[in-house]
């Protein structure tokens, strides 16, 4: 199934539908009321229409952009056509380090309100790519089962900063997008923003393959609904006809009973709230809601006593949707009177070109039921059933009430798009529910409603056997499965289920919600290392906590001493998001001079200065060569880290490299971070080229960082065109000075007093002098205070780390072990030792072989007075003294030939043997 | 009455034997480790911290073979999860760089032993990533071999877990290379905390008489006291014996660690019986001498007379040439000219029968090719170097039984 225009790879042809309306005088710019898109070469047409949820042509195919549309507008020649968006986030677009903030596994189809003010809400309308069913899940509910790829659904909104729950009112109300009124009514309830839900899962299951005879109908009729969503609605109503000409008079009774049950104020009351739902219109559509359903639940109990029989299920499916959807679906509803009481339709509404073609198509209905079963795809044969299933019902509009009628319609619309739509949405209808039923009370009386309406739609069925099938008939089985499953679920959910009873059986078994709507998949989980039981102890004295201020892991409050590299990089990164450019930087220095530490910083603190809305958002991303098995992984592992997507290290490298060099609408500057750049480096160079490459494009909005440790490496290692690319922006880290060193423990430790003056400075000098490692530096700080601990039963100690204490750590560390070896080894190894030295004079080279070295051994026993050691045992000796790499021996196949060596200086042996013996 | 306490005596034996074999097989660790006190307690606190602060470490364990570093740290895992709240608190990872011979092995490794099995691979470090999880403690036995790993890329990322605010780990590193820190990569080697336990024994002979004692002694818990009372005072009389002394004194020369004398305690220890109740000197002095024995030496004591006159052709040679190679054909002049003027008693051969005898000698590598490329170079004609110490051949021709005067006169007589 192809998904969305782009994939075919055609030109899309855009052209502005209705009339203008003079939006902005001084400016020149007109609104639209909707937009017609079409692929070239196909007549299909799809109409989008302020208030429709769009997707727009991003960098991923796969993903293209989320957004609600406001309004269109353009310019007075009407080349530009321009749209104004509220966007919608996916997970994968929000900054790799905030997508915690979620705190749980995002749904496959989730996005989230944006609510951050970096990108532009203005886009090219020609980059729309078609529209999309957006729906709101309230907080505390699941989502839907996966299954209906095309929803996506809305829980939470996101501001750059956190997840928020996101308020209902921001899905339903669109003030700022409602055009002025038009005062000729075209068809007004339609030009409303709030048409979108029409067009939802349906439309989208007819978008890609459009039936030519349906679509040449709609195509000929020249108003400009005639669009493919159009194009399936009469097809639904194509099926509708064609079941109703099978009513039979139990059918046509039961529909009666259930229109009169229908009649209740709150219904109407709906009713004229979509019919008034106009601008005017004061009251948030929350409030009007908690209104209404109160009325209705009041009239339905009154109702449902009266009667043995209650309201359609309908009108359960009615108040469980937000408003908007129930509003929005009035007017469709309304449109579908005239073919089937064209007189009543026609005196309240002014016959509108959709209703005469509706009227004009009925005349053929069994030819429409042919292209519009034609039109679903083989997979979703229930569909056919539902359908016919409900269209039974229709004939409710048959009587006068026409107000009832359309309520009944609407929700006779919404359950329709329900079933299309996966019966997950059931699901989410609760959840709606439980959200906007604004008491306890009402939740009461709603699953008192329930109970009703499953009576009354048994009855029903019962009815209608002929339509329904055997298994749909509530049984004890069918709903003892049913809740069984359910009970797993949240607590509100079971309750439902309780009070839906009869309800959830009638449903098929099979379109019961599966319950592993568990959003993470555990292909990609990450497990985690069972966490500890037992929480870590807090550090007790002042010893404990300069140990655990003195640890390398520790975050320090600031970075001393790098104040002016740390500016540069601030600089240079800042300067780059600033201007949307990109840019290329290298970082060298050994190691544990701050390379990291410093950029991290930079990044936190741009990161702050984001929050606070001084410079745009950006996304930070890092890489180690190190932590990775193949250099080629880089790519995979970048575009894991902003998308999300796990993919193989050549298609990584294709979407990069797509995604770097095309432009997008609202693209963030990404900061790359590349740690240790040295293991990147392959036969060819590619990766290196390419991570160099990218932020030379035009549209990639690019930095990229890279540290490695030598200076040169540019030189020394990459090619002429890797290294031009690179550039000459280098900044070199010195290895700390003692005076560094020195502030650097001094600032980590904060006022906490454990360590003398002049231990500090020692520790310092000796790094300093050694290799100017931060890390060696802390790493013997910490020695030295344990040292202090462990000599601190003494009772001149102070509790300070002193001299001493510090002198004991730098031996430890700094020392050779080599001449304790020697010292410890026992006295045939130091005999052997002795007659390598002595061989090794005689030969007056540094090599020897065992055999050499064994006669001098001998010798050398013989003149000890010990008893001469056999050639196993010379052997074994030599072995311990090479496993030690005390002696440096070739292959022990060799057995006697095998060459001798000292790892040492002969001094040194000759020192440690001398010190043995005195 | 006789046979029922025989049997008694039988048992005793048995439990004794078991007792001891446990201390000298390294199958029970000791209550405490001898001789490396300070060690312990360095080990001990620095992996507390680690389980209890969680506090990241890396820690370097070094001493030559036999020294007792598996040991030391197996004690203070024992002791550290004795601890309570520690007990539940740390999860173990044991490495070993025979074993794991390179990085994606010990990834797999660390994966299964954390209970990790659903993920692949280069996961585990995203995972160790929380600082809330366990403390892990990560073993790496012959911690040298891992630094061949390609990249060194685990040591890496197993350092900078442990230098950066993620899980807390300890990283144990045990090897006998003293020279470990230089083969260790320079950004790898900057991760590391650069401590190092050095386990190198300074005992004295004293103290290496006194635990031979202990390791030979029974514990209190024995339950038969009188053979306990027996055992012991046996113990101790033979440890005051003279020439018991002696036998140690070369080995305490030799080596001091403490596997080569549990070797030497265990075959003495195999002689006890039922009848033969105590350790008695000359078992000590019989298992020193097998311990002690010419490997070499035994094999010539193996070998044909032939075989045996090939070995003293190429002495001569070795002794003539001044131990530059020889080929077959040498020798077997060498061998004739011995028959033509001094042989009285061996017969003549002919020369496959002595080619097979020295493809025999070169079978037993007691000669070595010196070529690489064999193929090329007639057999007769391949260089060879004798694999052997003018000792060894004499001290094989006068233990070899019934060896001809005239070959041992010919052995012992300059330039042949």
């Amino acid at each position: 199934m192809v998904r969305y225009f782009t994939r075919l790879r055609v030109r899309r042809i855009y052209k502005w539908g209705g009339r203008p309306y003079i939006f902005d005088r001084k400016l020149k710019s007109y609104g639209f009321e909707y937009l017609n898109m079409s692929v070239e070469g196909q007549e299909a047409v799809t109409t989008v229409t302020p208030g429709q949820y769009i997707l727009i042509e991003g960098n991923d195919d796969e993903y293209p952009f989320v957004a609600k549309l406001l309004k269109f507008f353009g310019d007075e020649s009407h080349k530009q056509k321009k749209a104004l968006v509220q966007w919608f986030l996916r997970l994968s677009e929000v900054p790799q380090n905030k997508k915690l903030l979620l705190g749980r596994s995002p749904h496959p189809q989730e996005i989230f309100y944006y609510l951050g003010r970096a990108c532009d809400n203005e886009i090219n309308a020609e980059s729309i790519l078609g529209t999309v069913h957006v729906q709101h899940v309230p907080e505390d509910t699941p989502f839907p089962e996966p299954g209906t790829k095309d929803t996506l659904y809305v829980k939470l909104s996101w501001d750059t900063k956190a997840f928020n729950v996101l308020d209902p009112v921001l899905m339903q109300d669109t003030p700022a997008s409602t055009p002025p009124k038009p005062a000729l009514p075209l068809f007004p309830p339609c030009a409303s923003p709030t048409a979108t839900p029409v067009s939802r899962g349906p439309v989208r299951r007819a978008l890609p393959t459009p039936d030519p005879t349906v679509m040449r109908r709609a195509g000929s009729v020249s108003d400009t609904r005639a669009t493919m969503s159009a194009g399936k609605r009469s097809t639904l109503e194509a099926e509708s006809i064609h079941s109703a000409s099978k009513l039979s008079a139990s059918k046509i009774l039961s529909a009666k009973r259930r229109g009169s049950a229908a009649d209740t104020p709150g219904v109407r009351k709906k009713l004229q709230l979509s019919i008034g739902a106009s601008p005017g219109k004061k009251m948030t559509r929350a409030d009007v809601l908690c209104e209404l359903l109160d009325e209705e639940m009041e009239s339905e109990k009154v109702i449902s006593l009266k009667l043995s029989s209650s309201v359609s299920h309908s009108l359960q499916h009615g108040c469980s949707l937000s408003p908007m959807r129930s509003v929005c679906k009035t007017p469709n509803g309304q449109r579908r009177f005239p073919w089937k009481l064209s007189s009543i339709s026609l005196d309240r509404l002014s016959p509108t070109a959709l209703g005469e073609q509706d009227f004009s198509r009925a005349t053929t209905p069994s030819r429409r039921k042919e292209s519009a079963m034609a039109i679903r795809e083989p997979a979703l044969g229930v569909l056919a059933e539902e359908d016919s299933e409900d269209s039974p019902m229709q004939p409710i509009a048959l009587t006068p009430r026409s107000k009832r009628k359309s309520a009944q319609l609407v929700s006779l619309r919404i359950r329709k798009q329900l079933n299309l739509l996966d019966n997950t949405q059931e699901l989410i209808s609760d959840g709606d529910d439980d959200c906007f039923v604004p008491s306890k009370k009402d939740l009461q009386s709603s699953s008192d409603e329930e109970k009703t309406v499953s009576e009354e739609e048994t009855r029903g069925r019962n009815c209608k056997t002929s339509v329904r099938t055997p298994h749909k008939t509530p049984s004890k089985k069918a709903l003892q499965s049913s809740t069984d499953e359910e009970k797993s679920e949240e607590e509100t959910v079971v309750r439902k289920t309780r009070g839906r009873n009869g309800k959830t059986s009638a449903r098929t078994p099979c379109k019961t919600p599966s319950k592993k709507v568990t959003p993470s998949t555990p292909r990609h989980a990450t497990p985690s290392i069972p966490s500890r039981t037992v929480p870590a102890r807090q550090p007790g004295n002042i010893l404990d906590e300069a140990r655990a201020r003195l640890h390398v892991s520790s975050v320090p409050e600031s970075l001393p001493c790098r104040e002016q590299e740390f500016q540069d990089i601030y600089n240079f990164v800042e300067s780059k998001v600033m201007d949307g450019t990109g840019g290329c930087m290298y970082i060298s220095g050994v190691p544990g001079t701050g390379k990291t530490a410093t950029i991290h910083e930079v990044i936190r603190c741009l990161q702050h200065a984001s929050d606070m809305d001084e410079i745009p958002t950006f996304r930070f991303i890092e890489i180690n060569g190190m932590k990775m098995t193949d250099p080629h992984q880089a790519y995979v592992q970048i575009l894991q880290k902003l998308t999300d997507q796990k993919v193989t290290a050549d298609h990584a490298a294709a979407l990069l490299e797509k995604r770097f060099s095309n432009p997008a609408p609202k693209k963030e500057t990404t900061v790359l971070l590349v740690d240790e750049l040295d293991l990147l480096w392959t036969r060819k160079q590619n990766v290196m080229y390419n991570l160099f490459d990218w932020p030379t494009r035009r549209h990639a909005r690019l930095v990229v960082l890279t540290i490695a440790n030598t200076m040169d490496l540019p030189e020394r290692i990459m090619i002429n065109r890797v290294a031009s690319r690179l550039g000459l922006t280098r900044m070199s880290f010195q290895p700390y000075s003692f005076k560094q060193l020195q502030q650097i423990i001094t600032s980590r430790l904060n006022k906490v007093k454990a360590f003398e003056e002049d231990a500090l400075q020692l520790v310092s000098r000796k790094v300093a002098a050694l290799s100017g490692d931060a890390r060696r530096c802390l790493d013997i700080c910490r020695r030295a205070t344990e040292i202090c601990e462990h000599s601190a039963s003494h009772p001149s100690s102070t509790g300070l780390v002193r001299m001493s204490h510090v002198m004991e750590a730098l031996d430890e560390m700094f020392s050779s072990s080599y001449i304790t070896a020697i010292g410890c080894a026992s006295l045939q190894e130091q005999l052997f030792l002795r007659a390598v030295i002595a061989e090794f004079r005689r030969l007056g080279l540094e090599e020897a072989t065992f055999q050499q070295v064994f006669v001098q051994h001998r010798a050398l026993s013989r003149v000890e007075g010990l008893q001469p050691i056999s050639v196993s045992e010379g052997l074994a000796v030599c072995q311990r003294l090479g496993a030690c790499r005390l002696l440096l021996l070739e292959a022990s196949r060799l057995d006697m030939l095998q060459r001798v060596r000292l790892n040492v200086s002969q001094d040194d042996v000759l020192y440690a043997l001398k010190a043995v013996r005195d | 009455m006789c046979t029922l306490s025989r049997q008694r005596k039988g048992s005793i034996h048995e439990l004794v034997q078991m007792i001891l074999r446990e201390r000298f097989c390294h199958q029970r660790l000791p209550e405490k480790p001898v001789g490396m006190e300070s060690q312990h307690k360095h080990l001990l606190e620095l992996l507390r911290r680690t389980a209890v602060h969680g506090e990241s470490n890396s820690v370097l364990i070094v001493g030559p073979r036999g020294s007792g570093k598996t040991m030391l740290l197996n004690c203070v895992l024992r002791e550290l999860l004795e601890v309570k709240d520690v007990n539940k608190n740390v999860l173990p990872v044991h490495l070993n760089g025979l074993l794991q011979t390179d990085d994606r092995i010990a990834l797999k490794e660390i994966t299964r032993q954390l209970n990790l099995e659903n993920v692949v691979g280069d996961k585990v470090f995203v995972s160790v990533k929380e600082s809330s999880s366990r403390p892990v403690l990560f073993i790496l036995d012959e911690f040298d071999l891992f630094a061949h790993h390609k990249n060194q890329t685990l040591l890496y990322n197993l350092l900078d877990v442990s230098q950066s605010a993620q899980a807390p780990v300890a990283v144990i590193g045990l090897t006998c290379r003293l020279d470990v820190l230089e083969l260790l990569e320079k950004r790898v080697k900057s991760r590391f905390s650069h401590r190092q336990i050095h386990l190198l024994s300074s005992l004295s002979f004293i103290q290496y008489l006194d635990n031979v004692r202990s390791q030979l002694s029974l514990p209190q818990d024995f339950p038969d006291t009188k053979f306990y009372d027996e055992w012991n005072d046996s113990i101790k009389t033979l440890c005051e014996d003279q020439s018991v002394v002696d036998v140690l004194q070369r080995h305490y020369n030799s080596s001091k660690d403490f596997r080569s004398l549990h070797l030497l305690l265990m075959l003495a220890l195999s002689r006890v019986s039922a009848s033969k109740p105590a350790i008695k000197p000359t078992d000590l002095l019989e298992a020193s001498r097998v311990c002690m024995v010419d490997s070499k030496a035994n094999i010539l004591h193996g070998l044909s007379i032939l075989e045996l006159c090939l070995i003293i052709a190429m002495k001569h040679l070795n002794d003539i040439y001044e131990g530059e190679p020889f080929n077959f054909q040498m020798v077997h002049n060498e061998f004739k000219k011995f028959l033509q003027r001094k042989s009285h008693s061996i017969h003549n051969f002919d020369k496959p029968v002595v080619m097979k005898a020295f493809e025999h000698l070169q079978q037993l590598e007691l000669i070595k090719s010196m070529d690489s490329s064999t193929a090329k170079i007639q057999k007769e004609y391949q260089l060879m170097k004798l694999l052997l110490d003018h000792s060894q051949i004499m001290e094989a021709l006068q233990k070899y039984p019934q060896c001809p005067t005239d070959v041992k006169q010919w052995a012992m007589s300059a330039f042949g």
